[in-house]
């Protein structure tokens, strides 16, 4: 397989020879390859109780593990005979009935760890339980197939938060955290690449320097969208996504993040105004991403560290658990329920879900079928073979 | 306890031994001047030279003050690493919290959601933050740096986070017992990190039992405190957890307590051994593999001497370490004197970790720090979170310590610190005096006064403590602030107002231990200030604010 080093000196190679003097400039100004095509993750941060969000409401047993929090039967928006959408996400109802919505459901993976910190890291870095890498699972992916040069950046993670699934990548590999586009175009003017590296350390300080002064070069500060967004700091971090997307020459991979879920005690009301923070600007970046005539290569997924315990606990809230269920979104979305609900009786010891799908078949199907990785590129990214799930047809 | 108060105090301590070193400096110099060239000192018999001592001083402590690197340019090599071995010590000098002292349960069975969430909060956000703070004020203030930094080495190496301990007073105990053998032995330290009551709750050794095994601390201490991979099989792993069972901690008291109950007796086949092995057999069969003392001297080497250990040195090195029964000091000598860490291919070749570059540039510029906790927070944003390490495997360190958000928050930071404009003056005269400096009035207000981020340190626990619970923590510490704000009794070079974290920097004063230096040599401030030459930067350096933060901002500065 390909690796970065090598991709870069062919394709520089090729430019070098023959391919730049017979292009127009704007031509780089056009992504290219499976990587037109744009990923927006979004980190549902503590943890969301997935079996109040697609809700099982035919399901008896149910009722019997919420009798406190559980959403009303008459108050489920209603996607199938069986499953049917908190309420408060009302919001995205449009876009399931359009069949732009998939809910991707049973994803956990073996021997589940129940700390925050290691599982998000588990899913971030794509891993095993008992496996610590240091790269996170886009960083791989990237270093396994670049994203054009032309791009302001492989990913960006918006927030200012840690790097998530782009941490960690190879040399070539370019990955901004950006708070916010105002504060990072002030921040980055203290970044200066120029001078000698005279060893490997100074060279990846210089790199990064360069890195921030050029992805700060190509934002460009005067492009504006018409789309209103949500004036709450989910909605602003959409903003700020969409404003990347809308004043860059292009990006393979943007990470928004919303929280907290971690809802021990007291679900209903947190857990209500979140899911409602989130739908709104879901919204918007369909909204954004139609605006830029992007829906079509626009694929918004969620993800979080696991889902929550079955039972409600004694607070009206729930704590730690295994197995949930995620959303993906887009233009190029084939709508549905995918995957099977894990049982809400046949639970762990620890009354949790069994997973019925490893989280890393919906990377693979974001690899293979969203960007067009090879079966072997996907495979060598996730360091095994996972089956991908029909999100596209 | 009042900690500002006791922190001044002995920051003030240390401010006058720097006076008594500087003028002893002085005198050294004119001795040194002539004989000692500062840059032609390469054989280890003669005295280092300014450039040796302060690549010795900056891997081996905070970035030294030129002060001190004059003080050992005129020591051999050897000398001076005995004298750095010599002053390390056993304990800390800065007071731990009050609440450090006894234990209590973090959480007991019979209380309701609310009062978890209280205990909770008090546990990670209060005492989390204190407890950080109490060892960021130890760094900025203790005479052995050097203790410091292998402490830390250590708090990596066996990395343990307090996410999951929860106990802020198991980590401090276990932080006293990283510093007792920080340079002493590691095989005595290895069985008691693994009795360590935050060890155990950290790598579950606590739930391991006979018949239900539990198997990450066996796993983890071959992995990663002593063989590394490869150099065991799951079966071994299997079979130390069987070993190790019985290692528990007593609820009440937080200490160790060897469950004999739980505890596997039967015969065990482990490493190619075979017998009714208990956890400290286990350790002892740990110690005589050569791969353990390879594996952490390997470790050291990237710590201490270059990003690429050098295979012959380790193995040789790690020959010598086990011989000698895995004494510290000795093997240390070794390393610092090995031909590998003085070699010019090596110098200017680490990145410095968050510690490094934060304590470092407090230290070397005599910072005036009012409240250390806010650079407690800034630590975690730039990616060293004490106490919080990321995973058992502990901070990746290295080039991974930079990307595009640590490196401009690096900028950032230091773009701050060196903002003349912001920082309230001392009154003139005062600065000088050297003595009782603390007398002094800022010709300001404290409005007017340098805040580390334009945050207030509530604002700067921006995330994820505890989540949900964040915000009233935040208003808990700004009403703290606001209690012991006390803008009557304000010392020389900052105000006093733990809200804000306010400190102060006297760059007039700092060029002034140099005078006599400069005459002799141009080079000396980059030279003092960088491990290598500026690779943006002029080194014709104006003697003001605004050089020294062409030379903080410059590339080279980011390294050791």
């Amino acid at each position: 397989m390909m690796n970065r080093r090598n991709f870069l000196t062919t394709v520089g190679a090729g430019v070098g020879v023959m391919a730049l003097p017979s292009f127009p400039t704007f031509a780089q100004s056009t992504p290219s390859g499976g990587y037109k095509r744009l990923l927006i993750l979004v980190e549902l941060k503590g943890a969301n109780d997935g079996l109040n969000t697609f809700i099982p409401y035919a399901d008896d047993a149910y009722a019997t593990l919420r009798p406190t929090i559980g959403i009303k039967r008459d108050q489920v928006l209603q996607l199938s005979d069986k499953f049917g959408l908190h309420p408060a996400l009302e919001t995205l109802m449009p876009i399931w009935n359009k069949g732009e919505m998939a809910a991707v459901t049973g994803l956990g993976y073996p021997q589940p760890n129940l700390s925050h910190f290691r599982s998000i890291e588990i899913w971030d870095t794509g891993s095993n339980s008992n496996q610590y890498l240091n790269e996170g699972w886009l960083a791989r992916a990237f270093d396994s197939v670049a994203p054009p040069k032309s791009f302001v950046a492989d990913g960006v993670a918006i927030g200012g938060g840690d790097l998530g699934p782009f941490a960690g990548g190879a040399l070539g590999s370019r990955a901004l955290s950006i708070a916010s586009t105002d504060a990072f175009l002030r921040q980055a003017k203290l970044a200066d690449p120029h001078g000698r590296a005279s060893n490997s350390a100074l060279q990846h300080i210089l790199k990064i320097e360069g890195e921030a002064q050029s992805a700060a070069l190509n934002i460009d500060p005067k492009v504006t969208l018409k789309t209103e967004f949500p004036t709450h700091p989910f909605g602003q971090q959409v903003k700020t996504a969409m404003q990347v997307v809308a004043a860059s020459p292009g990006v393979a991979a943007l990470r928004v993040g919303l929280g907290s879920f971690d809802t021990h005690q007291g679900q209903l009301g947190t857990q209500a105004g979140l899911l409602k923070q989130l739908g709104e600007g879901i919204k918007a970046i369909k909204d954004a991403s139609v605006e830029l005539g992007r829906w079509q290569d626009t694929l918004v997924v969620t993800y979080c560290e696991f889902g929550r315990r079955a039972k409600e606990n004694q607070s009206a809230g729930t704590d730690h658990g295994t197995a949930n269920t995620q959303f993906v979104l887009g233009g190029a979305v084939k709508g549905g329920i995918k995957g099977m609900h894990p049982s809400l009786t046949q639970l762990t010891g620890e009354g949790n879900f069994i997973h019925s799908a490893d989280y890393r078949s919906l990377y693979a199907s974001l690899l293979r079928d969203w960007w067009g990785f090879s079966g072997a590129q996907s495979e060598k990214v996730l360091g095994g073979k996972y089956g991908s799930i029909p999100l596209f047809a | 306890m009042n900690a500002p108060e006791t922190f001044k105090t002995v920051m003030n301590r240390v401010g006058s031994l720097y006076w008594w070193l500087l003028a002893l400096s002085v005198v050294v110099l004119l001795l040194v001047a002539g004989i000692a060239p500062a840059n032609a000192q390469n054989s280890a018999a003669l005295p280092m030279g300014f450039d040796e001592a302060r690549h010795l001083l900056n891997r081996t402590s905070f970035a030294a003050q030129v002060s001190e690197i004059n003080e050992f340019a005129k020591l051999t090599r050897a000398e001076a690493v005995d004298r750095l071995l010599a002053e390390t010590r056993r304990q800390a000098s800065y007071p731990p919290p009050a609440w450090a002292q006894t234990y209590e349960r973090p959480y007991r069975p019979d209380m309701t959601q609310e009062e978890r969430m209280k205990a909770n909060r008090r546990e990670l956000v209060e005492r989390g933050l204190e407890l950080r703070t109490w060892w960021v004020a130890e760094m900025l203030s203790t005479p052995s740096p050097f203790t410091e930094r292998m402490t830390l080495f250590w708090h990596n190496h066996f990395a343990t986070s307090q996410q999951k301990s929860r106990s802020a007073t198991l980590m401090y105990r276990q932080n006293v017992l990283l510093r007792k053998y920080a340079t002493g032995n590691f095989a005595a330290m290895l069985r008691e990190v693994g009795k360590d009551p935050a060890m155990l709750i950290y790598l579950d050794g606590a739930q391991n039992r006979k018949g239900a095994p539990n198997e990450n601390f066996a796993r983890e201490v071959m992995e990663l405190f002593t063989l590394g991979e490869g150099h065991y099989t799951e079966q071994d792993v299997k079979e130390a957890a069987r070993a190790f069972t019985g290692w528990s901690l007593d609820g009440d008291t937080g200490e160790f307590r060897f469950r004999r109950a739980i505890h596997d007796d039967g015969v065990k086949k482990v490493l190619g051994q075979e017998g009714r092995f208990n956890g400290d057999d286990m350790i002892t069969l740990l110690l005589q593999q050569p791969a353990t003392g390879e594996f952490v001297v390997g470790k050291l080497w990237r710590e201490l001497v270059s990003p690429e250990p050098d295979n012959g040195a380790v193995k040789t090195l790690a020959g010598h370490w086990r011989a000698a029964n895995y004494e510290i000091k000795p093997l240390l000598r070794d390393m610092l004197l090995s031909d590998a860490f003085w070699a010019p291919e090596n110098r200017a070749v680490l990145v410095k970790s968050p510690v490094d570059l934060v304590i470092g540039s407090l230290r070397q510029f005599r910072f005036s720090v009012e409240d250390p906790a806010p650079f407690a927070v800034i630590l975690r944003q730039l990616g060293q979170d004490l106490f919080n390490p990321p995973n058992v495997k502990g901070w990746p360190g290295g080039n991974a310590w930079l990307n595009t958000t640590t490196l401009l928050a690096r900028k950032g930071f230091l773009n701050r610190l060196f903002r003349a404009d912001e920082m309230v003056k001392p009154a003139a005269g005062a600065a000088m005096a050297g003595t009782s400096a603390m007398d002094a009035k800022p010709t300001s207000e404290p409005k007017d006064a340098m805040t580390i981020t334009g945050q207030t340190t509530a604002q700067l626990m921006d995330k994820d403590l505890v989540g949900a619970n964040r915000q009233r923590a935040q208003m808990r510490l700004a009403a703290r602030g606001t209690e012991t704000m006390t803008p009557a009794a304000l010392p020389a070079f900052g105000v006093a107002n733990q809200l804000r974290g306010q400190y102060f920097f006297n760059a007039e004063q700092w060029f002034a231990q140099q005078p006599k230096q400069r005459e002799m040599n141009d080079d000396i401030i980059w030279r003092t200030v960088l491990a290598g030459p500026p690779v943006q930067a002029s080194k014709d350096v104006p003697p003001t604010l605004v050089g020294l933060r062409s030379l903080a901002l410059d590339p080279m500065y980011q390294l050791k």
